[in-house]
């Protein structure tokens, strides 16, 4: 079996790891970047012509819910990886609440066979802790040898800091990322969205910006101590920028990811009690909108992560404290980005692809993040004057609660490459 | 004149034109309620469904008495909501009910915000009889007349009301509502039954109980729930009530023309003595018929009939 060759002709390459920002082809061979430049020959390549488009190394989602096994009502490793597909990305972090949950080598296999011919790669993250109770920690070094590419309580954090110390310490020696949900559960207790003057009129019990600064400062003072390195996921408070921020400055091997929504919804959204803007952590205040924003754009952040959570109608069209937390975000992310951050000068293109394609592909250690002869052949290739308006049943998510329906986003990705394999994206809308 | 609000949602945002209709409407009605045949044919043909799936008793007898009174059609539908997670969505069972054309739908629920859910999934009028920690507006509107009826005017009246303002619905509608009316509210408890920003509330809050006491025309106590002091927002019942308590002692620190009221059930002992609650300052009672007053004009209100 052989795999046929294919130049993307005439894109606008941005890959900042080799100073890209010019029109250029790429080839790919044999799943592999073989060359990048100008007027590159096709020959026996299949031409996918690029003219007019922006071509990035291949997105990389550190934080996706592919509900697979336990809830394929939801979504389903292949439904998931063909909304990553159509929102751009070439590679997804399985996060592993799922039921069973990710903790043993044999269901870090299952996920990885199930996502074959999936179209998008599949890195499975497994739990820090055995059913993600955080009791005792997985075998983590026979799950990272059958692909867990780091470890991850998400949904909850470890609430015992020795049995942080200690996964940090077995994963760090692994060369493995420890991916931190940081809330703390008792100060977060029946939280139903951010705490404040709107909790209180609305009558909904909060959830503190404390609840995860507390964390996030714990797992810094232990990852300093320990000299191990930590990723904070999803932040969404003004405060954790700047402890991550300080503590980046005195050399504490910490980095982290924000969500896209965290960047440009606010708390104001649940004021209709609006399940749809139901999610953990919880939208916050438009000062913590320009504190995430400011992290980005100084480096404090290093990845933005959508946190894809679909959840099936049934969880969702629900009173307010019984419907699920989280959104979806695989196929809007992009357009959200270049709509907010890119078209507002906040962010370059360069920068998009830092963060959604290099520091992750550097966090996780796993191929990808660059276009570099010799490099993993995943690409992105994004139309930005396509414009199109998000319509929940046109997504090819299994799940429809988006927080962007009815938004206008200003470009679509036209295809991902994986592997040398062309996915062209054929959304109707 | 018709109302401005088609659903009863809460008092936030409410009107000063409607809610002076809506007291003047259950004035008349009231009336009513002291004649020796009780009913009017107002609401006939028009179906109600009371939908409580939260414990109550006085709210859904005042409503369902009221709604008798009207000579609406009644239909009352109780579930705890422990047993929601099983069965059907409230989504589905509205649906159902409604395809059984009901007109207006009284709702209690655990949940905030569920008055909302159902106008969003039905062409009913809806009736917030009570939403987990949001809003419990019928009965603000109750204790409102009662208050119009007892000292005759809004004007330059104070209120305090004292205790857990943080989970109850009743403290929101209260302040809200009477805040609209021109009513100066504050509110007085331990700091830990306080929201921590009540920037949306136009209140001055106190923790000394004795220090403020003379200062208002109306002691309105809340209910204690038994389970603060487990979660650890109360040390004891004991330190409550003697913060908090509104005993036989500090009943004597009121100005002279005060009045208490609490929207009950009362815990005897605990935020009111047993003596106080029945004695002449009290228009607990007094509340108490107003409530129904209260809801049929609410209920006439917003079934149309009035537009007619």
């Amino acid at each position: 079996m052989s795999l046929k060759d294919l130049l993307i002709q005439g894109g606008h390459v941005i890959d900042p790891s080799q100073g890209l920002d010019s029109v250029q082809d790429i080839l790919i061979s044999d799943g592999r970047v073989k060359a990048v430049g100008a007027g590159l020959r096709a020959g026996r390549a299949e031409v996918f012509n690029a003219a007019g488009m922006l071509v990035f190394p291949g997105l990389i989602d550190m934080h996706t819910h592919l509900r697979e096994p336990g809830y394929e009502e939801a979504e389903t490793i292949h439904s998931g990886c063909e909304a990553a597909s159509g929102g751009g990305f070439t590679a997804v972090c399985a996060m592993p609440n799922t039921s069973p949950p990710t903790d043993d080598a044999g269901r870090v296999r299952f996920i990885l066979g199930r996502a074959y011919g999936a179209m998008a790669r599949v890195y499975p993250v497994g739990a820090i802790t055995r059913n993600r109770e955080g009791g005792l920690i997985v075998e983590m070094n026979e799950m990272a040898e059958a692909g867990a590419v780091g470890f991850s309580d998400d949904g909850v954090s470890v609430a015992n800091a020795a049995v942080m110390r200690n996964a940090l310490r077995y994963a760090d020696m692994l060369g493995r990322p420890v991916i931190a949900h940081e809330e703390d559960a008792d100060l977060d207790c029946d939280g139903q969205m951010n705490e404040g003057a709107l909790s209180a009129e609305l009558g909904l019990r909060g959830m503190p910006a404390i609840a995860e600064e507390t964390l996030v400062q714990r797992d810094i003072a232990i990852a300093g101590y320990t000299g191990t390195g930590i990723h904070i996921t999803h932040i969404s408070t003004a405060g954790t920028v700047s402890l991550i921020r300080e503590a980046k400055k005195r050399g504490v091997r910490v980095t982290c990811d924000v969500t896209p929504h965290h960047l440009v919804l606010t708390e104001d959204c649940v004021a209709t009690y609006d399940t749809r803007f139901k999610m953990n952590p919880p939208l916050r205040t438009t000062q913590d909108i320009r504190a995430l924003r400011e992290g980005l754009t100084d480096g404090t952040i290093d990845a933005i992560a959508t946190d894809h959570a679909p959840h099936y109608i049934e969880q969702k069209e629900l009173e307010f404290i019984y419907a699920a937390f989280g959104v979806t975000g695989l196929e809007t992310a992009l357009g959200v980005v270049h709509r907010e951050l890119v078209a507002t000068g906040i962010l370059t293109w360069a920068d998009v692809v830092r963060t959604m394609s290099y520091n992750p592909s550097r966090i996780l250690r796993v191929g990808g993040g660059t276009l570099n002869p010799g490099g993993i052949g995943d690409v992105t290739i994004y139309d930005p004057d396509a414009a199109w308006t998000v319509v929940p049943g046109l997504m090819k998510s299994k799940s429809k609660n988006t927080p962007f329906s009815g938004w206008e986003l200003p470009g679509r990705v036209t295809a991902t490459v994986v592997g040398g394999v062309l996915y062209v994206n054929n959304r109707e809308s | 004149m018709p109302l401005e609000i088609t659903h009863l949602f809460g008092l936030k945002g409410v009107s000063r034109e409607d809610i002076d209709t809506i007291l003047d409407t259950a004035v008349s009605f009231r009336e009513v309620l002291d004649r020796p045949i009780r009913i009017v044919p107002t609401l006939k043909g028009v179906a109600v469904l009371n939908l409580f799936y939260e414990d109550s008793t006085r709210t859904r007898i005042s409503f369902e008495l009221a709604e008798r009174r009207l000579s609406a059609e009644v239909v009352s539908f109780s579930k705890s909501s422990s047993s929601v997670s099983k069965g059907e969505s409230l989504r589905d069972t509205v649906r159902n009910i409604e395809a059984m054309k009901i007109d207006l739908i009284v709702v209690r629920h655990r949940s905030p915000g569920t008055p909302r859910f159902l106008a969003a999934h039905t062409g009913c009028r809806i009736i917030n009889a009570g939403d987990g920690e949001h809003e419990h507006p019928t009965q603000a509107l109750l204790d409102m007349m009662t208050m119009r009826r007892h000292f005759g005017t809004f004007e330059g009246l104070r209120v305090l009301i004292v205790g857990d303002i943080l989970h109850s619905r009743v403290a929101r509608s209260e302040i809200w509502g009477l805040t609209t009316m021109g009513v100066r509210v504050d509110v007085c408890g331990p700091s830990t039954l306080m929201p921590l920003d009540m920037r949306g509330f136009d209140v001055t809050v106190h923790h000394d109980f004795d220090r403020v006491i003379a200062e208002y025309d109306v002691i309105y106590m809340l209910r204690i729930q038994k389970e603060r002091q487990p979660a650890g927002l109360i040390p004891s019942a004991r330190e409550y009530t003697a913060m908090y308590g509104l005993t036989k002692d500090r009943v004597k620190r009121m100005s002279p023309e005060a009045v208490i009221m609490h929207p009950g059930p009362i815990n005897r002992g605990i935020e009111l003595d047993y003596e106080v609650a029945d004695s002449d300052r009290s228009l607990i009672l007094e509340q108490v018929t107003n409530g129904e007053a209260v809801r049929m004009a609410v209920l006439y209100l917003l079934s149309g009939r009035s537009e007619q």
